[in-house]
């Protein structure tokens, strides 16, 4: 059972960081960044690749989150210029073609077969404590970090700016200052941080592959903000907090439920988070942690 | 950055010659010319639709007219995206208010001041040395502007629960924070009553005495522009009618036929 809740634990660690990104770019500054997957993807598949090639963990971390960022640059520079709902388009077609790339790009990735036997994080731990206790360890640290670093950005000039940004483009424009710019940046901090995700992710659970990497996972991270609060830190957190709960906790549905079969039960999961996610955006739609000094 | 040459009031701060704006097969500008000297008060008036806001979109940069020149300080512009215009010194307010509205009175006219804010980001986050100085050195500025404009009560209220009348005086605090040179003010007085009217006026005038702040409204008070206004521009279907002192633009045929109405 403690290794059971471990895990879990892990898994939401993880995607606490991609909620924090994601709430960076869409709560604090109004991106529609619905490719969120995508960086993760390109974080997971770098930490892979570079841990095969023995680099040490810190530098290939790094490297993820750079890489990351640098994938998001380009389609930033591109696409942010639109309005925000072409936007959101051509993020989700970004994540799509960063997948078809690792499935097609054999030579590299190993295409569907994905890449297998990567290496636990402080596998040669010597202390006598489960390994796994160190990566979640590490996990809430790096948690911990972006959360400071998050509540730096709000109050600085720089978040309201892009809390201004949110609020009214063209007022922004007007005040003299490029909200482009500014998306493009906030994009690729957002874009770190899911780079810092997926190293993380292809670390604790061993093998990647290309299907692991489908939208789903971005609308998963959406519903979480969005039943959390956009917008805010804490709700990232809360929204990550129901979302597993609905994920983990419908596994146990079937001892009340045996009449459902196995596969059902995949479909039955999805089914109750977005039965939730429904209810909360009927009966709550600012989110559990949602602000209520806003209009 | 602002050029350093000084233009003394009185002088010629911005010029329109000739200025066409299309949508299209719709012209909204036809062949417009007028000027706007430092230190005055310059009031465009005319019936809805007559272009007047396009006017100002295309002066701070929101549309580019197919035809005709924009020169201001001494400088003809070629095409100029809004934010370049507002580093030079432009700055305005918008017909609809265009405040952001989950933030407080105060955080709204703070990103008004981010123009003057140049320390980068990672300063910004360590929240210590030059960027804790600079934020400082900036709120001060803004509680000035605060105060200027009587909004002390409303500081931390999120301006999206503010009544219109307030809201269209923290735009006003969120322009003045950027210290312009050339002030835009589209319909500054649209939807008050007489008491929030009689105020707004009042500030604008200040605003004139004591930052020496050009500015150009668009108004539809009849009263208020001819009280408030050094010159008028009449505009009508996209047209320049009429153009001078309030009482020249009065008494104009022209502007009465088209715009204050006339007795059939």
């Amino acid at each position: 059972m403690e290794a059971y809740l471990v895990a879990i634990a892990i898994v939401a660690a993880i995607y606490v960081l991609l909620a924090l990104g994601l709430n960076l770019q869409y709560g604090l500054t109004g991106i529609i960044n619905f490719g969120h997957v995508g960086f993760f993807c390109v974080g997971a598949y770098t930490a892979a690749l570079l841990a095969e090639k023995g680099w040490p963990p810190l530098l290939s971390f790094s490297a993820a989150a750079a890489l990351a960022m640098l994938a998001a640059w380009p389609m930033g520079l591109i696409s942010l210029k639109l309005r925000e709902d072409y936007f959101a388009i051509v993020s989700l077609g970004f994540s799509e073609v960063v997948r078809l790339v690792v499935t097609s790009e054999k030579w590299l990735t190993s295409g569907v077969q994905g890449i297998t036997g990567i290496p636990k994080l402080f596998g040669g731990l010597a202390t006598g404590l489960p390994n796994s206790l160190a990566v979640l360890a590490v996990l809430v640290a790096v948690n911990l970090l972006a959360i400071a670093a998050m509540r730096r950005i709000v109050t600085s000039p720089f978040g309201r700016t892009i809390e201004a940004i949110r609020d009214n483009e063209e007022a922004v424009k007007a005040l003299g200052k490029d909200p482009a710019a500014f998306k493009i940046q906030v994009l690729m901090l957002g874009a770190a941080l899911a780079g810092v995700a997926g190293a993380f992710y292809a670390h604790y659970i061993g093998y990647i592959s290309p299907d692991q990497f489908i939208p789903l996972v971005t609308f998963q991270i959406w519903m979480a903000i969005i039943m959390g609060g956009v917008g805010r830190i804490s709700g990232a957190l809360a929204g990550t907090f129901i979302l597993m709960l609905f994920l983990e906790g419908s596994r146990f549905l079937r001892d009340i439920m045996p009449f459902i079969s196995e596969v059902e039960m995949a479909s039955v999961r999805l089914g109750v988070v977005g039965l939730a996610l429904v209810l909360f955006t009927l009966y709550r739609p600012t989110g559990l942690m949602g602000d209520f000094t806003r209009k | 950055m602002k050029p350093e040459k000084k233009i003394e009031p009185g002088e010629q701060l911005l010029s329109v010659e000739n200025v066409t704006l299309r949508f299209g097969g719709v012209k909204a500008i036809t062949d417009v010319s007028f000027d706007i000297r430092k230190g005055e008060v310059r009031a465009i008036i005319g019936p809805n639709g007559a272009g007047k806001t396009s006017m100002l979109n295309v002066i701070n940069g929101f549309y580019h007219p197919q035809e005709g020149r924009i020169t201001y300080r001494g400088e003809t512009r070629a095409k100029m995206r809004p934010h370049v215009a507002a580093t030079q010194g432009i700055a305005r307010t918008f017909q609809n208010v265009a405040l952001f509205k989950g933030m407080s009175t105060l955080d709204n006219i703070m990103v008004g001041r981010t123009l003057k804010m140049h320390k980068s980001f990672f300063w910004q986050l360590f929240r210590h040395g030059p960027a804790m100085d600079e934020e400082i050195e900036h709120r001060k500025f803004v509680e000035e502007i605060i105060d200027f404009l009587e909004i002390e009560h409303i500081r931390k209220v999120p301006v999206g629960k503010l009544p219109y009348g307030l809201q269209k005086r923290v735009e006003l605090g969120r322009a003045l924070a950027m210290e312009p040179e050339l002030l835009l003010l589209d319909e500054p007085m649209a939807g008050m009553n007489l008491e929030e009217k009689e105020d707004m006026c009042r500030f604008i005038l200040d605003t004139k005495e004591q930052y020496g702040t050009t500015i150009a409204l668009i108004e539809h008070d009849m009263g208020v522009v001819m009280d408030l206004s050094d010159r008028v521009v009449v505009l009508e279907y996209g047209i320049k009618i009429a153009d001078g002192t309030p009482e020249e633009v009065k008494s104009n045929q022209k502007v009465i036929d088209a715009y204050l109405g006339v007795a059939h």
